[in-house]
């Protein structure tokens, strides 16, 4: 089987476009919470085929994108600190802090290097015994395993100069904050996909039970988005109210055990800053007691400075659903992919970058 | 005397002292064997007649041993299809060597005979080249730069500004081979591939298409940046729209696949021996033909066209029938892929 060209078939993205035109009566708000199935959205055009009953809100899915500026700041501050080596994923690089970014700082000298694996962190530890390497660890529950196992093996191979600056996000509790905020009302739910793989699809439950949302866990191609919408559209017009898995191929309900004993045994929850919605309660993940010698902010005196946030941009309620980069005055102006003011012009994964780069609607 | 296996270039091999005069004459003169070289002088003298194009391009891959082709076949191939896209039959290049000093001087020869290789079947002859050598840390390994020179053929007018509402776009096969096939190597992400660069000199492509039609109006190399970037810079130079259709455009199931894996776009993934053309509509199945017959076109499709509404503006039929922009290439997707 062909894992791609399958789930990019015209002849089958046509039939379930035209069953999306039949069975939608309602006029209805979905929400694609994930920045990767933004990406497909945009660069497929989707909003396009879709019938004006159904409306497309993109969520805070991009793990870059919600970072606060106060903990970018730590990152580079870290950064300057004399011995430390930066290891992080490529797209952080150009995200701008308060004052400035990963790439200005590593252009003034810092020594950041850009990693494809939390693995290859734990090698540069290894290979530099003198210095010390901060792997920044930015991400949802995908990631998080990972950087789990790093700590493991790094215990086990009793590297010393090994640290991590935890900034992780989950994702079933900030959408239960959007919710309750009451400021967008929402019928239906694109559910991420690589963070259900991990996680599974029982975590959603709370939103069809709680607040009479419709879930579809999705994967990432075109014909999964459109699958996707045609089952939300289905529950919606028969009134059903549930998790339903279109991602087969990628998740089950139970998720990967493997990977959540791994988060469970080196993460515990807590508090988190997620930029424009603030501090939402078991949203992050710190290293437990056991494991606290390879936190990267206990290890390290930081002291960033007062944090700024650039004026006029509205990636914070981009980011809540509650405004679309069109409506932001920097945005194709001041606010370029090539010259980003927000984080969400950066990442690859971001509204405004697949806004941007694809021409939403062609408003460009 | 046959070079042992573990000989390494040392820093006297670019001092123009005797290691040197030995490396040029048993490394290049030997290898690239031709008359002009030979001689020997400070330049290659040479009779010419007729338009000349000149161009030049440096080259640091890396890795410098890539699958489908190394740093020396890529520093032919991409010097020779730049004369090529001009319209020019390639005839001489020039050849510099930047060489990390401890370099393997069996790599080198490697390099030196697929230089020959590429120069023969591209029918250009190297006539003239300089080597220097750097303290370890100052390169890493190997860098070449090219320079070229060809006679653009009788009543050819190709330019990137040149493109007209109604012409059509044809690509000379599969995009991305080049990038993930050279990305596939790098130390830090190596993925297993079954891939191949598409490195290749395109002369003889391009011959055989102004033969079949000399009325061609652009063709461009899509190399760094890949198709996407390629096909803005034509639209803005001839202040047109191009449409393209996603489903049109030919890209190999291992190349969508380590792009879903990388993050890519095949769009933008650099390429280093194919070409795009921009043909008046009645010349467009003629030159298509001339192309599928060549070893480097015979995947040649059209893939869109060119439009005069929106100057600037490349537009992409999406496989679902919508249309989204295609705009240039922002950053860097992958560094020194050529």
């Amino acid at each position: 089987m062909k894992f791609i060209t399958e789930f990019r078939r015209s002849e089958l993205a046509q039939g379930l476009i035209s069953q999306i035109h039949r069975q939608s009566k309602t006029s209805v708000r979905f929400m694609e919470f994930c920045g990767g199935h933004t990406v497909t959205i945009f660069r497929y055009g989707i909003r396009q085929v879709l019938p004006k009953t159904i409306d497309m809100v993109s969520g805070p899915g991009c793990p870059i994108c919600v970072t606060a500026n106060a903990d970018l700041d730590k990152a580079i501050a870290l950064s300057q600190i004399p011995g430390i080596i930066v290891a992080t994923f490529g797209d952080m690089l150009k995200v701008p802090g308060s004052n400035s970014s990963l790439e200005e700082a590593k252009a003034g000298g810092a020594d950041v290097r850009t990693v494809y694996s939390t693995m290859d962190a734990l090698k540069i530890a290894e290979d530099n015994p003198n210095k010390s390497v901060v792997f920044l660890g930015i991400g949802f529950e995908t990631t998080a395993p990972t950087i789990a196992a790093s700590i493991l093996q790094a215990e086990e191979k009793g590297i010393k100069n090994y640290y991590v600056l935890s900034l992780h996000k989950l994702c079933p509790p900030v959408l239960r904050a959007i919710l309750d905020s009451g400021e967008l009302k929402l019928h239906g739910l694109i559910c991420p996909g690589h963070v259900s793989a991990v996680i599974g699809s029982r975590p959603w439950e709370f939103i069809a039970r709680d607040y009479g949302i419709p879930c579809v866990v999705s994967g990432f191609e075109p014909l999964d988005i459109l699958q996707s919408v045609d089952m939300l559209v289905n529950q919606v017009e028969s009134g059903e109210r549930r998790v339903e898995i279109a991602y087969r191929r990628g998740v089950r309900p139970e998720g990967n055990q493997q990977a959540l004993r791994l988060m469970e045994q080196v993460f515990e929850p807590c508090p988190a800053q997620w930029r424009g919605i603030g501090e939402v309660p078991d949203s992050g993940l710190k290293l437990r007691k056991k494991y606290q010698r390879f936190d990267a902010a206990l290890a390290f005196d930081i002291a960033p400075g007062p944090t700024y946030e650039p004026a006029g941009c509205i990636c914070g309620d981009v980011l809540r659903g509650v405004k679309t980069p069109a409506d932001c005055q920097l945005f194709g102006k001041a606010c370029t992919p090539q010259y980003p003011v927000g984080p969400c012009m950066v990442s690859s994964e971001g509204s405004c970058s697949a806004y941007y780069l694809y021409g939403g609607g062609f408003e460009r | 005397m046959e070079a042992a296996l573990n000989d390494r270039i040392l820093l006297a091999h670019g001092s123009g002292g005797k290691l040197a005069h030995e490396l040029v004459e048993k490394s290049f003169v030997k290898a690239l064997a031709n008359p002009l070289l030979a001689k020997l002088d400070d330049s290659a003298v040479i009779d010419f007649s007729g338009r000349l194009a000149f161009t030049t391009d440096s080259y640091v891959v890396s890795p410098i041993f890539f699958p489908g082709g190394d740093i020396g076949k890529l520093s032919v191939c991409g010097t020779v299809n730049d004369l090529a896209m001009s319209g020019a039959h390639p005839l001489y290049l020039s050849l510099s060597f930047i060489i990390e000093e401890g370099f393997l001087q069996s790599e080198l020869d490697q390099i030196v005979n697929s230089i020959q290789q590429t120069a023969q079947e591209a029918g250009v002859e190297i006539v003239t080249g300089d080597t220097k050598v750097v303290h370890r840390g100052s390169a890493d390994r190997l860098f070449i730069n090219t320079a070229g020179v060809g006679i653009i053929l009788e009543g050819v007018n190709i330019s990137g500004s040149n493109a007209r509402a109604g012409d059509k776009v044809i690509l000379s096969g599969t995009i991305g081979d080049h990038g993930i096939a050279v990305i596939s190597r790098r130390e830090e992400l190596s993925f297993s591939t079954s891939l191949k660069s598409d490195c290749a000199p395109l002369g003889g492509l391009v011959a055989e298409m102004i033969n079949a039609s000399p009325n061609i109006h652009c063709l461009r190399d899509p190399t760094r940046g890949g198709l996407a970037t390629s096909l803005n810079e034509l639209a803005k130079q001839s202040r047109v729209s191009i449409r393209i259709e996603e489903e049109k455009v030919p890209v190999r199931e291992e190349v969508l696949a380590a792009c879903e894996m990388l993050g890519f776009d095949p769009l933008y993934v650099a390429n280093e021996g194919k070409l795009v053309a921009i043909v008046p509509p009645e010349d467009a199945n003629k030159v298509l033909k001339a192309m599928r017959k060549n070893r480097y076109g015979k995947d040649s499709a059209i893939i869109g066209e060119v439009g005069a509404e929106k100057p600037g503006w490349v537009v992409m039929k999406t496989v679902l029938g919508a249309s989204r922009i295609v705009d240039m290439l922002v950053g860097d997707l992958l560094p020194r892929i050529c």
